[in-house]
């Protein structure tokens, strides 16, 4: 078991790892990395790692749910057993149950399903590694192989939770600041619509810290769909015109 | 796996006309206006062999809340604590929406909800739930029935879980010689520790409007609801966006505010609904 870290910033004001309390960690998104999947993605935030895999739409598997004017979303969010400290077992917990529809419910505002009745589209969320932030991850993730699987799509979401540690609002919050701080609120966004997808809080907040905070996250999401877009082009081919 | 609903109920594009027109003139089709949460209607100690209990009626939607306390272990990373446990069950009997069987996603979430409002801002005294650190404390099963079901189970079950807490005694028990502990049957008990009391608050989004408690034909039609959790100063404990839909910043700023004033207002109308159940 982890221990409390007896201060979370040092005499800079720096965090434990090194950022500033407004610092993303290195974001890395790569495109297309499954062959079968009809599109995928790996994001990592510094240690969080996560690989999302789209399939469909395609002929509904579960034939009792069928939405006669649009696809249903699928969404499964789990954790690998070797992605945590301590192995955690396969079975999905109440966690993993509610993560996957939180995480489809920030991703159904922007995928246009209207286009596609009665079919299913899947998406498949394994954390490979968790460091915290890895439902946010995610959805930054499932975002971006939506995209490559060619669904149409408004916009491209991301997601990044801010924490409170010491009583200080940080941005993209790492385990041990998620484990031993006051609060974690992830929060997932399209910013082109300006619209947020996803909003939860897990902690105590007064009013002020809760706007500080979502507009802190707000602008970090504005980054992260900038790099989704610029993965996804470069992942691109490029098809010259005949 | 979470599925995009297909069991929702169906209003008539009549009945939405009706309810914007109402909302126009800021009225409400259960005659409130858009701020105001639902009649609210306590009966705290319904089940004898519960160690607290509350039937709670916001408007027609019941929820019963049953709270056992038995022995059990500290977690590890907290040996001088009780154990929170919250558990929900969306009984068939409540809705045409429910099904039989384990709890589904949607109980999972409104269990997860009122779990970390509690938790988090540590409403209840868990502290005073040890009994030997680190060996043997008190685990406070919270269960949480949803049986008539007319929209926002968030808000009515938190409601019932605070009027049970607060009518929940911790019974007297003796150590045997072996270390066991023993409960005593019927002993009177001592009340439960609170720190704080928490509501939850639940707005929908209907095209421009925010409106407070939204009942079932008005979920119905929400495109996106905001669950949030305050204590009596007005702090945020706790949040949630449920539903499919999104909102602006502006929106979402709204809502908070919005549901901040009406979190005083449950406060109110619990005071005098447990008020009024004393007297009767």
């Amino acid at each position: 078991m982890k221990q409390r870290p007896e201060k979370f910033f040092d005499e800079h004001g720096n965090r434990l790892d090194g950022r500033q309390r407004d610092e993303m960690r290195p974001v890395d998104i790569n495109i297309g990395v499954l062959s079968n999947a009809d599109g995928s993605a790996l994001v990592s935030y510094g240690k969080t790692k996560v690989i999302a895999a789209v399939y469909g739409p395609r002929e509904p598997t579960w034939r009792y749910n069928v939405l006669p004017d649009r696809a249903s979303l699928y969404v499964r969010y789990h954790m690998a057993p070797f992605s945590t400290e301590e192995r955690k077992s396969p079975a999905p917990t109440r966690r993993e149950i509610e993560l996957s529809k939180v995480i489809r419910e920030s991703l159904e505002p922007v995928v246009m399903t209207e286009l596609f009745p009665r079919t299913a589209i899947e998406i498949y969320v394994e954390v490979l590694q968790s460091d915290g932030g890895t439902r946010t991850a995610s959805i930054t993730a499932a975002s971006a192989a939506l995209a490559d699987a060619g669904i149409p799509m408004r916009a491209l979401v991301g997601g990044v939770a801010i924490g409170k540690v010491d009583g200080v609002l940080v941005l993209d919050l790492n385990e041990v600041e998620d484990n031993f701080g006051e609060a974690d609120m992830p929060v997932a966004a399209a910013p082109d619509l300006g619209l947020i997808t996803l909003f939860q809080l897990n902690g105590v907040m007064t009013l002020d810290e809760l706007k500080e905070g979502t507009d802190m996250a707000l602008k970090a999401i504005e980054r992260i769909v900038e790099k989704e877009k610029q993965a996804l082009r470069e992942s691109a081919t490029e098809v010259e015109a005949l | 796996m979470s599925a995009t609903p297909y069991r929702t109920p169906v209003v008539s594009k009549v009945k939405l006309e009706t309810i914007l027109n109402m909302y126009r003139r800021g009225m409400r089709t259960d005659n409130r206006d858009l701020y105001s949460p639902r009649n609210l209607n306590v009966q705290v100690g319904v089940i004898e062999k519960a160690n607290g209990s509350a039937l709670v009626k916001l408007g027609n939607t019941q929820v019963i809340v049953g709270i056992k306390l038995g022995i059990g272990r500290p977690f590890e990373d907290t040996p001088n604590e009780g154990v929170l446990q919250v558990n929900s069950e969306l009984v068939p009997m409540a809705s045409p929406l429910f099904e039989p069987g384990p709890p589904d996603e949607n109980a999972v979430e409104l269990s997860r909800v009122v779990d970390r409002s509690l938790r988090d801002p540590k409403a209840v005294d868990l502290g005073s739930l040890v009994i030997r650190p680190g060996e043997k404390a008190w685990v406070l099963w919270i269960d949480i029935y949803v049986l008539d079901y007319d929209g926002n189970y968030f808000d009515a079950s938190m409601l019932g879980v605070m009027a049970a807490l607060m009518n929940t005694r911790v019974p007297d028990y003796e150590e045997s010689e072996s270390g066991e502990i023993i409960i005593k049957k019927d002993s009177p008990g001592t009340p439960l520790k609170l720190n704080k009391r928490v509501v939850l608050v639940t707005t929908a989004k209907i095209g421009n409007y925010i409106v407070v408690d939204p009942n079932l034909d008005e979920e119905a039609l929400a495109e996106s609801r905001l669950v949030l959790a305050f204590d009596e100063q007005g702090t945020v404990v706790g949040a949630q966006k449920t539903g499919s839909g999104a909102y602006s910043v502006d929106e979402f700023y709204r809502a908070v505010e919005i549901s901040r004033s009406a979190a005083q207002v449950y406060f109110k109308l619990l005071d005098s609904a447990l008020q009024k159940n004393q007297g009767g």
